[in-house]
């Protein structure tokens, strides 16, 4: 990387002995990705730089753009569902949750959803969000020149990816979560999977921040890095744990509670200098908290249907359909028109990994939605880029980039 | 929680600004439709009074309602996180009319109104940086809007000869489908004798508007 420089004016300076040069610098643009294994998928990212230090930065997305709106348009509620498991692809299940839910409170049967349902999708999303900070946490390592956490860390991910394929079939795009429930029933086997899971994974939380957080390295990377004060969060529509690292205490987990949190037992981690580090951090503890609500959830679910009992919104037995005509209707009916969802609009959120995913369902009554609008965190976290690393070096843009967990799928839908 | 949130509002707006109060979701969700004029103000009084303290804004997208006079809606939604409440406002618009930009009043705001550029072609008066935002460099046409055919009118390859990527109009080897379950049992034409249930059918909602 070359500069050009052209000097003004040499002379003395106002010290003694002082030898001033005044020189003009060219600033030059630096086109940062599609195809650069820091940009954590396909940002493009146009910096300018005064040397080493980023002047500007403009984020070009939309390099994933697959019309997920549009497509949605145009399918029956059912149908939908799908794309939501591609949106944020290493998050599945938190996004299905968001759609999940809006559906539920538009046709108003929240309370209509069996409590093992409920307790399964609780717990799903939790083990979700050790998923997605599992990846962030050691990719970022990665970015920040530590190889080990991730090859240790991807381990993990394949156990709990084990239990994503043991239950709905498949290790990512799972469609577990339905309107009225989960679309089957978790194996009998996997709670006790879960649990001899759940007994060996603190130690490996701790031999992982053994890796990290008081490495000199890492900390000369991250801190005071890329810092957001509670203000700037705000006004940049912050969310999740890039939000709680600038010390607002801010989880809709607490704050709005749905489906079971209200009723377990867990903690919220809240940083105090909104930089790199304390975003790492944040996430490190979310995952102890994660765990424990997993073994309440554990605990705590009851035995009982998964899905609700109305035929008209979630498909009955098999069994049965093999003896009542009426089931075979439903059956036909429900996998033909689909579902129909009554008129009225909703903005529906959860907490997902990487902060607030909201839903803005639009309905017309009939069994497709109208206009469905996702709102991804990512989104307005990789805006606030240039907020973020003005002034920094360009290998702090790298560091930045990984601390706000960005991934595509959500940003570009 | 909904009842004390619009008291609050009311008292704050004292009449002075145009704003119809709507429930939606089952009384849960409230919305504030307003005119074009008349949402700077709103959005500050509602940013900035202490009482409603709406310092977060989560969401700008359009809508569009093809068979309306203003087709677009504009929708702003808003988070307190002291109140621990949220309000929808909504503006409505047309391809011409610009629609005052927030990105002012909550940094955040910029890429979502390109996006809402990007995807319906709504103008924000006010917005340093009107680019559009996911589709391609050189794209034309508003990809969200309920006229745009949902397989779009380009469609790029690699042309191994010309070594570089081009674009061609959309060739489909078959027609678009678009099935329309919404009576699957009454699709069929008229059978001799069976007419009467043509007489008797309830009207299904507008059907989508697209072009096959």
């Amino acid at each position: 990387m070359s500069v050009t420089t052209t000097v003004l004016g040499e002379g003395p300076g106002d010290g003694a002995g002082e030898f001033r040069r005044t020189v003009q610098m060219d600033s030059h643009t630096i086109n940062f990705g599609p195809q650069h294994p820091a940009a954590h998928g396909v940002l493009r990212l146009i910096l300018e730089m005064k040397g080493e230090v980023v002047e500007r930065a403009d984020p070009h997305i939309g390099l994933l753009h697959r019309g997920t709106e549009k497509l949605i348009e145009h399918k029956s509620y059912l149908q939908a569902n799908p794309y939501f498991d591609r949106l944020d692809y290493v998050s599945p299940m938190c996004m299905e949750h968001s759609f999940v839910l809006a559906q539920e409170r538009l046709m108003n049967i929240e309370d209509q959803v069996p409590p093992r349902a409920r307790w399964i999708r609780t717990m799903f999303a939790e083990i979700t969000r050790i998923l997605n900070h599992l990846l962030n946490v050691t990719t970022y390592a990665l970015d920040c020149g530590a190889i080990t956490p991730a090859l240790w860390g991807f381990e993990q991910r394949e156990h709990l990816l084990e239990m994503y394929e043991m239950t709905g079939g498949s290790h990512y795009h799972v469609n577990y979560f339905r309107a009225g429930g989960v679309s089957r029933d978790i194996p009998a086997e996997l709670p006790e999977k879960i649990l001899r899971w759940a007994a060996q994974f603190p130690a490996f939380l701790d031999e992982l921040e053994g890796l990290l957080t008081e490495n000199r390295i890492f900390k000369q990377r991250t801190v005071d890095v890329g810092v957001m004060t509670a203000e700037q969060a705000m006004a940049w529509g912050f969310s999740g744990p890039n939000l709680r690292a600038s010390g607002v205490a801010w989880d809709l987990r607490k704050s709005q509670p749905y489906e079971m949190y209200s009723e377990v037992d867990f903690e919220i981690p809240v940083g105090r200098h909104g930089d790199c580090y304390d975003r790492y951090l944040i996430r490190m503890q979310e995952m102890r908290q994660s765990l424990r609500i997993i073994e309440q959830c554990l605990l705590k679910m009851p035995t009982g249907p998964v899905k609700m009992l109305d035929s008209k919104i979630s498909p009955p037995k098999r069994s049965e359909m093999k003896r009542s005509m009426e089931a075979l209707i439903h059956h036909f009916k429900l996998y033909t028109e689909g579902y129909h969802v009554p008129a009225g609009q909703t903005y529906t959120v959860t907490e997902a990994p990487k902060g607030e995913f909201g839903v803005f369902l639009v309905s017309d009554g009939t069994y497709r939605p109208y206009r469905c609008k996702i709102r991804a965190p990512g989104f307005a976290h990789l805006q606030a880029m240039e907020a973020l690393s003005k002034g920094h070096m360009l290998a702090d843009a790298v560091a930045i980039i990984g601390s706000l967990d960005i991934v595509f799928g959500e940003i570009d839908r | 929680m909904v009842d004390a949130l619009e008291n609050d509002i009311r008292a704050t707006l004292a009449d002075r600004l145009p704003v119809e109060f709507v429930r939606t979701n089952w009384n849960r969700e409230l919305e504030l439709h307003t005119t074009r004029a008349a949402l700077p103000a709103l959005m500050l009084l509602l940013r900035d009074t202490p009482a409603l303290d709406f310092a977060q804004l989560m969401d700008v997208c359009g809508v569009d309602w093809p068979q309306r006079a203003e087709r677009f809606d504009v929708v702003y939604n808003l988070l307190s996180l002291t109140r621990n409440e949220r309000v929808r406002v909504i503006v409505t618009t047309d391809e011409r009319e610009p629609v005052a930009s927030v990105s002012l009043l909550w940094p955040t705001a910029t890429w979502f109104e390109r996006e809402a550029w990007d995807m319906y072609g709504i103008t924000f008066a006010g917005l340093a940086d009107l680019r559009r935002i996911l589709t391609d460099y050189g794209f034309e046409g508003h990809p969200l809007r309920k006229d745009f055919p949902l397989t779009g009118f380009s469609e790029v390859r690699y042309d191994a000869e010309a070594g570089r990527v081009v674009y061609e109009p959309v060739k489909l080897t078959q027609d678009f489908r678009n099935f329309d379950f919404l009576s699957p049992w009454e699709a069929m034409t008229t059978l001799p004798g069976d007419e009467k249930v043509h007489l008797n059918r309830i009207e299904g909602p507008e059907k989508g508007s697209e072009t096959p």
